[in-house]
């Protein structure tokens, strides 16, 4: 069931390999094929096209009012491309390597080095759409570093590379949709997925205008629906992220991968107060520039700006001196936890770190950093009052990137034959850790220039297939599965919000299962979901009817959440060792780094539903290793 | 703080709304304005009442979905800052808040202060693009592009699509936004080759989907959340004319 596909070879061949041997549709046969695809972000938007432009009818949803609010649109820092345009010894290797370190080896080696491949293409398709990248002087192509590396690959348009990238890609959509070969549903969310005779045939969508649900059929189905970190209320994501296109096809037989492996961004702002929707995002960029400390002395009351150079504790340059504030992401947010926690934090919460461009500014003037970064000040200054040239950022770490999803073969297709999983909503790549500006890399890769490839080869096999319409029972069925939910929703008549849900779920997740774990609070944590389960099925009040209506929205994404946030524990319970993103307090040096059990644990959890109230099922993936030595993952 | 707020509610589309009065206490000067609707509707919901439907996601003041008339003002009193982006700081215990719908006739409204912007979608179909097809692009450095133009680009291309423009010009009308995408596309070579094509296309569109004229009153780019110039309005209108006077 789970054969990962990985093309025979030397790793540098593999996707050429691939590609020379996938199977091919006729042009004339094209038209007679339809493809689902599910959210229209960077990987939704550019799988769509590209098929779309290849001759498919593509259907695409989103539940967004446009295509172009996906939450791509909201990734600041930039996209990693292995040009090596500033001669110091970039390549396709070294990126790949660097992906696969800082996912702490526990990712696809064949994956990560096709990702760093198709990078370069991806820059010079997105300068063809137009997407405005910053400039040198000369009119070349300028980029930056980020962290997990010590080369500059990371290309950028201002702060909101995510928003121009999507631009190019919701314009190649909307290019498409002129032309008839897409059809958009916008304000749709997708609530089952419908299975025909073991293969991916269709969806049932819920027109958020209407209320309608309606059934959907395809020769292929594709869920680009992104990540699930929202599982933790307070988060960087959208309010409507959610996990509900993903869990709905685990439920249907997908396996989900590596479910436990979320990355904490380590520049967020901190968290003020109880109403608090969500925390935001600082570029991740701005520790290129910006230097973390807190104060020496544990519970220091004085101003940042009152505390004597020779009293901040400079911690991820004293513990990670070649890395410094660039140190990958895990470790940045993990280290800031650690301070915290120890009573170093800084803010009226004492939940923050300081992010300090003083020094910058000096060396620098004030004018190259507002170049820099003004609108990343100006926002600072927006959400807080505080005025960053003056005084350092207070930020802190807070859930980001979900490493984890449904699982995926090297073709991107799930465990259901049809149905395949794009960008953060697949495991693949990552492995226990993303390094920054690879995920809208992935995302695009995955839509632009592996799918178009792989989906055909499937498809090339469906041409001769039954033909399904939308009065198959398995449509009916799973029509009347939705309708029962909702009603449940609807009568309820309980006394708490849906917020009041997430808002736990998500507390819970946050000191049991976040930034570190221990099978002791894990083992509470599945029986205090199951409890809240309870509750969420006879407390739950939702006002209103089934037409236009936020609060039924919102209460079948977090049934789905409270699921999810049971198998991201027994994951987390299972993997009995410290990983990237996934920290086990019962495995650490002494000096507090995460250690790694590569004899026991080096593969891939993949889990698959057996029904409610009955625990998981683990399958495993064993990761093979050729190309690199499985190493002490080090940024010291 | 306490507030007095008067909240827009319609049913859908073809009923009559009207403006509602609410009372909210224990509001926080840190909420953002959103989170402070969030803090209403949570009192609806206890309430057993339906809540007020509004558009938000991202609440970072990128995904261009949320937007409201904050007493009269697209997206509140400060500028260049969208409804997500308020926080509740800038107004004072005991204040009265008019909270409206982005209003234009080719916005109708769908639910409260929810409307229907597939209008720009629409626009940005009829030719808001580079018909650049996948997987054959040159080499991105092959054309190179100066520092300024890629920064003028880049400041047109800044637009999120929310509408802010369009309900605070009292034609409703959609120039910045559709000057804006002309204007990113028709400075950079590789959007050149369409450029009259592309402003001739979306003009039309924008005139068929219902969006008055532009009569240069510039209230657009005060409201703007992105700080668009209304010289890319100028820019539109320069890329039309040349491309009805060099119409074949």
């Amino acid at each position: 069931m789970m054969e990962s596909k990985i093309p025979q070879g030397p790793l540098s061949e593999k996707w050429n390999t691939y590609k020379a041997k996938a199977k091919l549709v006729n042009p004339a046969n094209r038209k007679k094929l339809t493809i689902i695809v599910v959210g229209t972000g960077l990987a939704g938007a550019s799988c769509a096209a590209s098929l779309a432009e290849q001759g498919y009818n593509i259907k695409s949803f989103c539940f967004q009012d446009s295509p172009r609010r996906a939450h791509s649109v909201a990734a600041q820092g930039g996209v990693n491309a292995a040009k090596n345009y500033k001669n110091d010894g970039d390549s396709t290797f070294r990126m790949f390597y660097d992906t696969i370190k800082g996912g702490d080896f526990r990712s696809r080696e064949a994956n990560v080095y096709r990702l760093a491949e198709c990078s370069a293409a991806l820059i010079d398709h997105a300068v063809a759409q137009g997407v405005p990248f910053a400039r040198e002087y000369a009119g070349y192509l300028n980029n930056r570093s980020f962290g997990g590396v010590q080369v500059s690959r990371t290309f950028y348009a201002r702060g909101q590379t995510g928003q121009q990238l999507l631009l190019g890609a919701y314009q190649a959509l909307e290019r498409q949709a002129a032309l008839g070969k897409v059809a958009l549903y916008t304000r749709h969310e997708m609530l089952e997925l419908v299975v025909i005779d073991g293969k991916a045939k269709g969806i049932i969508a819920r027109n958020l205008e209407t209320g309608k649900l309606e059934r959907h059929v395809a020769d292929a189905v594709v869920l680009a629906s992104g990540g699930y970190g929202k599982v933790y209320y307070l988060s960087t994501l959208a309010m409507g992220c959610n996990s509900s296109a993903v869990w709905r096809a685990h439920k249907k037989g997908a396996f989900m991968a590596g479910v436990s492996w979320i990355q904490f961004h380590p520049t967020s702002l901190p968290q003020h107060g109880e109403n608090q929707s969500k925390l935001t995002l600082m570029s991740e960029s701005l520790r290129n520039d910006g230097r973390i400390w807190v104060p020496k002395r544990a519970n220091d009351d004085r101003n940042a700006n009152a505390i004597p150079e020779e009293e901040r504790d400079y911690y991820l340059e004293r513990r990670y001196p070649s890395f410094g504030n660039l140190a990958p992401r895990d470790i940045s947010s993990r280290a800031a936890k650690e301070r915290i926690d120890a009573g170093h934090g800084v803010g009226p919460m004492k939940n923050a770190i300081y992010l300090d461009f003083s020094d910058a500014i000096k060396a620098q003037g004030k004018d190259k950093i507002e170049a820099k970064y003004s609108n990343l000040f100006t926002m600072y200054e927006k959400i807080t009052g505080i005025n960053a040239y003056k005084e350092p950022m207070l930020i802190s770490p807070s859930a980001h990137f979900t490493m984890g999803g449904l699982w995926v073969d090297y073709e991107l297709m799930t465990t259901i034959p049809g149905l395949f999983a794009l960008g953060e909503a697949n495991f693949a790549d990552h492995g226990a850790n993303r390094l920054g500006a690879n995920s809208l890399l992935q995302a695009c890769v995955d839509g632009y220039f592996i799918a178009p490839y792989t989906i055909p080869n499937y498809l090339a096999g469906e041409l001769n297939a039954t033909k399904f319409d939308i009065s198959h029972p398995a449509f009916e069925e799973a029509e009347n599965a939705v309708r029962r939910q909702l009603d449940r929703f609807l009568h309820t008549n309980g006394t708490l919000s849906a917020d009041y849900f997430h808002k736990k779920i998500g507390r819970l997740l946050y000191e049991k299962c976040g930034l570190s774990r221990s099978r002791k609070n894990l083992e509470e944590a599945i029986i205090e979901i199951r409890e809240l389960k309870a509750s969420f099925e006879k407390d739950l009040r939702i006002t209103g009817d089934n037409t236009i209506n936020s609060e039924l929205e919102k209460a079948g994404r977090i049934a789905d959440y409270i699921e999810l946030a049971e198998l991201m524990c027994y994951d987390a319970l299972q993997r009995e060792e410290s990983c990237g993103a996934h920290f086990r307090e019962e495995y650490q040096t002494p000096d507090g780094e995460a250690v790694r059990n590569d004899e026991e644990f080096c593969y891939v959890s993949a889990w698959e539903w057996k029904g409610q109230n009955n625990e998981p099922e683990l399958h495993k993936e064993p990761l093979v290793f050729e190309a690199v030595e499985l190493a002490v993952r080090s940024y010291k | 703080m306490k507030l007095y707020l008067k909240i827009w509610r319609q049913f859908d589309a073809s009923s009559k709304g009207e403006m509602t009065d609410y009372e909210i206490d224990g509001v926080s000067e840190h909420m953002s304005f959103l989170e402070m609707l969030d803090l209403l509707n949570e009192n609806l919901i206890q309430q057993g009442e339906r809540v007020v439907e509004f558009d938000h996601d991202c609440r970072e003041g990128i995904c261009g979905q949320c937007g409201v008339m904050i007493n009269g003002r697209a997206h509140g009193p400060l500028r260049n800052t969208t409804t997500c982006q308020l926080h509740m700081r800038s107004f004072k215990d005991g204040d009265t808040i008019y909270i409206e719908p982005f209003r234009a006739k080719a916005f109708p409204v769908l639910r409260d202060l929810k409307i229907d912007r597939k209008a720009f979608d629409s626009i940005i179909a009829s030719g808001g693009f580079i018909g650049a097809s996948t997987g054959q692009a040159p080499e991105a450095n092959s054309i190179p592009i100066s520092y300024e133009t890629a920064e003028e680009a880049f400041d047109a291309a800044a637009c999120i699509g929310c509408g802010a423009c369009v309900a605070s010009c009292k034609n409703a009308s959609a120039a910045l936004f559709v000057g804006a995408k002309i204007t990113h596309l028709a400075i950079l070579p590789q959007g050149k080759v369409e450029a009259s094509k592309r402003a001739l296309t979306m003009v039309k569109k924008m005139d068929q989907e219902g969006f008055g004229a532009c009569s240069d009153t510039r209230a657009c780019e005060i409201e703007c959340p992105q700080g668009i110039s209304v010289l890319s309005i100028a820019k539109m209108n320069l890329e039309y004319m040349k491309a009805l006077a060099f119409r074949k």
